[in-house]
């Protein structure tokens, strides 16, 4: 163990830029005010009619100015906005960057508005793939082709921002901000690369989405009226999470690194836990097994206790289930101290940001630890005696936090949980 | 780090193509003295030739109940999978595959056709189109296909099938995706941070849904049954194909404990993003070679048959290696698989490996190989951007 290397002598990862787009604004500093008065971005949609559906209201961008309203396009204008943001704020600029881009990427594909132009361009073939197909052996699109590539965010990013070798575009679900961070962290262990830049963009709020996501019975139904009262974690009232968007990029440097080019310091990344679930393609096993092997593993590979992290960044979606096997896992790992460390979920004013998330809560810790500032839980009024958390209630706190275990969870089976720390020794 | 890289090793493949299924299988077809002819269907997709899923009875790795969360991509994944673990003896093997790693190269999944047809006819011929997708959508789609759609249900479903549950990831980005896959593992087991991996990707071809995406920027080719470098004087494009391609790749030492035995040794993998014209072109080319540490007796081509990249890297490879360095693309014979192209390339390469032998040419433009094949190269070269390389050796 040196200067420059952690308990298990690998390379100390620290962290030295910042980016962030929410449904609250456009950069850190206006999402971080935002945040800690406890503010909503969730509002009715009005991007598209809703009218019908069960679920009116998300927490979508609106004030971006994306070259075509969709979800490649609204996701690489987050993304494009928040990288920029990170790297400047890092200090990384006309030279490029000197590692690799590890990016969360959306789900993009044709989306309607691209059917109906495809279908109004030719009249050969009968109605639907037939003639979308025949429209483009007429008229090529070499735009809408590139939108729903899914590497094409990825591919963008890297050239515009000369990042180093194959950018990579991953998706674990809901957890993918954690595993970009995650790719980011391993490669720099492996001693592939000094530097990682680690983006996460999700701008797929459409109707369909929407619908999607409701069959599933994921996203709250009540409180339309009052978008801002309708995502609840761990309230005993919460109905399901409120589907958003949003990006964050984070730059991820060995301390070494940034301490020879002077760079400012905002935390480490002390450890990363990992274990998929086999249980269901939606749900969490019933035990937590998984999830609990994550949290322990992160902790551990950060090389502290239970007792050392003084706050939990909650994966913390609303929904039933999530929120309480979220406390009996950490019950299972923290015992009875885990009523006394606070933890918060941020979903409660932005949503479910869904690929972002991840990425955007470890903006959110690390701005905590820097601020002394844990921002609240909203709209907890009713709590539920089955969760028995201290969850910051609708108001911010002062408080000295050291370490933040933070977590995601996603569809699939996905579980990662992040440690990160204030203090580089 | 590199003084104490691991050796990684494939100790089992899982391999579907329009030719069936199974390794041997795949090398008693293929690796013959002469090619077989290829297999393009023109009925599900025309005017477009696709290399179609071979008739499958998918109950054989998946149980029914899973099999209808499913739609065939995953389906196709999960299989090869399955073949890939029973391939390395690892399937029944509880403790093995809860620890082991898995890493899938996926792309955005299928869409219910006949709904979005339906709804697509009604709402041309509505005067309030919005409102009747909203409408159609909410009553049409079903729950289940939402799981289809996401990139990384192939993972969750391989996970949920074969309990893979070490850890799990999910690659995009067409075929830069399997690149980035093989290349991962390799660091990760090279590295120690993973020790048994279960890696691949699948594709399936037969939809309208799958190969709209290409046709728009006319990357499809619609002519005749020519093979990718046969397709080169006349016009160019590639023919989609499904493939369903999974490797175990272990750590040596990991695999001679257990007793396995490897197909290969996968010692290195380069790739790269950027620019191909010109001088800057071929120094990435160069830098993404030289990174191989060795030069091949062989190559297992991943070309496309799109023709820009298909000559980009032809010429790079003839100005390269010797003459007579057999050169196989085996999108002629199973078409391209997209996410699944690098993994497919690599199970190919580490076939002819362990059988000591090489494929016979797969269309008249490709020599025969002359001499033994110890080392073979395979190529990535994405027929829009990225491109990877991989060594394999005998093991």
């Amino acid at each position: 163990m040196t200067k420059y290397t952690d308990h298990k002598g690998r390379p100390i990862i620290v962290v030295t830029g910042l980016g962030a787009v929410t449904s609250l604004g456009r950069g850190v500093d206006e999402n971080w005010k935002a945040l800690s008065a406890g503010k909503s971005g969730i509002h009715k949609v009005k991007r598209f009619s809703t009218e019908g559906l069960n679920t009116q209201i998300a927490g979508t961008v609106d004030f971006m100015e994306p070259e075509e309203i969709s979800a490649p396009g609204i996701s690489y204008a987050m993304a494009d906005a928040t990288t920029e943001e990170a790297l400047s704020d890092a200090g990384f600029g006309k030279d490029g960057f000197p590692g690799p881009l590890f990016f969360a990427a959306p789900p993009v594909e044709l989306e309607w508005q691209h059917r109906f132009d495809l279908i109004g361009r030719t009249s050969e073939g009968e109605i639907g793939y037939e003639r979308m197909l025949a429209s483009a052996r007429e008229h090529k699109q070499e735009k809408m082709h590139s939108l729903i590539q899914l590497g094409t965010i990825a591919f963008q990013l890297a050239e515009k921002y000369e990042t180093r070798g194959l950018p990579i575009s991953l998706s674990t679900a809901c957890a993918s901000g954690a595993t970009a961070l995650q790719q980011g962290i391993e490669a720099i262990r492996r001693g592939d690369t000094d530097a990682a830049l680690c983006v996460a963009s999700d701008g797929s709020v459409t109707a369909e989405g929407l619908i999607r996501f409701g069959l599933l019975s994921a996203l709250t139904t009540h409180n339309q009226d009052e978008p801002s009262k309708a995502s609840r974690p761990f309230s005993k009232d919460r109905s399901g999470f409120v589907m958003s968007e949003g990006s964050a990029a984070l730059v991820l440097e060995t301390l070494e690194h940034a301490t020879n080019r002077g760079a400012k310091i905002y935390g480490t990344i002390r450890g990363v836990g990992e274990k998929a679930d086999s249980f269901h393609r939606t749900r969490s096993s019933p035990d937590g097994a998984p999830v609990i092997t994550a949290i322990s593993e992160a902790i551990s590979d950060a090389g502290i206790t239970p007792d050392d992290i003084s706050y939990v960044n909650a994966h913390g979606t609303s929904t039933p289930e999530n929120d309480r096997m979220e406390y009996n896992s950490l019950h299972a790992v923290f015992g009875d101290k885990i009523h006394s460390t606070p933890i918060s979920s941020s979903k409660s004013m932005i949503g479910h940001t869904l690929t972002a998330a991840g990425a955007i809560e470890a903006v959110i810790s690390f701005k905590t630890m820097q601020e002394g500032t844990i921002t609240p839980t909203i709209n907890y009024e009713t709590p539920d005696p089955d969760i028995p958390l201290d969850v910051v209630p609708n108001e911010k706190r002062d408080a000295d936090v050291a370490n933040i275990l933070s977590n995601s969870f996603g569809f699939g089976g996905q579980n990662a949980c992040l440690v990160f720390g204030r203090d580089v020794a | 780090m590199s003084s104490s890289k691991k050796e990684v090793c494939i100790t089992g493949i899982g391999f579907v193509s329009c030719y069936g299924e199974g390794a041997e299988h795949h090398w008693n077809i293929l690796g013959g003295d002469k090619a077989p002819t290829p297999i393009i269907s023109s009925e599900t997709v025309p005017p477009y030739g696709v290399h179609p899923l071979p008739e499958m009875d998918w109950a054989l790795q998946i149980p029914r109940k899973d099999q209808r969360q499913m739609e065939n991509w995953q389906r196709l994944g999960t299989y090869a999978a399955g073949l890939a673990l029973d391939d390395a003896g690892l399937k029944e093997n509880a403790e093995m595959v809860s620890t082991m790693d898995l890493v899938v190269a996926a792309g955005g999944g299928e869409r219910d056709i006949e709904t979005d047809e339906a709804i697509l006819k009604d709402a041309i011929a509505s005067n309030d189109a919005e409102q009747l997708i909203l409408d159609r959508l909410r009553t049409d789609l079903r729950p289940t296909l939402f799981l289809a759609q996401l990139s990384n249900l192939l993972a969750g479903n391989i996970s949920i099938v074969h309990k893979v549950t070490g850890s799990s990831r999910t690659y995009m980005g067409e075929e830069t995706a399997g690149v980035t896959v093989i290349q991962n593992a390799v660091s990760r087991i090279a590295s120690g941070q993973s020790t048994h991996m279960l890696v691949g990707g699948s594709y399936n071809a037969d939809r309208p849904d799958a190969l709209l995406p290409h046709a728009l920027n006319h990357y499809l080719y619609d002519g005749g049954r020519e093979g990718v470098n046969g397709r080169q004087g006349k016009g160019g494009g590639m023919r989609m194909g499904s493939v369903g391609a999974f490797l175990v790749l272990e750590e040596a030492e990991h695999a001679k404990a257990r007793g396995a035995t490897a197909y290969a040794k996968l010692s290195s993998v380069s790739s790269d993003l950027g620019k191909r014209d010109g001088e800057k072109g071929t120094s990435r080319m160069d830098v993404m070679f030289d990174k191989l540490g060795a030069t091949p007796d062989a190559v297992m081509s991943g070309a496309t048959g799109v023709s820009e990249a298909t000559k980009f890297e032809m010429d790079y490879l003839n100005s390269k290696l010797d003459a007579d360095t057999p050169i196989r693309s085996f999108q002629t014979l199973i078409g391209q698989p997209l996410e699944a192209t690098f993994p497919a390339g690599v199970a190919l390469a580490a076939l002819a490996l362990k059988n000591n032998g090489f494929y016979a040419p797969f269309e008249p433009q490709e020599k025969p190989a002359k001499n033994d094949v110890s080392s073979i190269m395979v190529t990535s070269i994405g027929h829009h951007c990225g491109e990877g390389f991989a060594l394999l050796n005998k093991a």
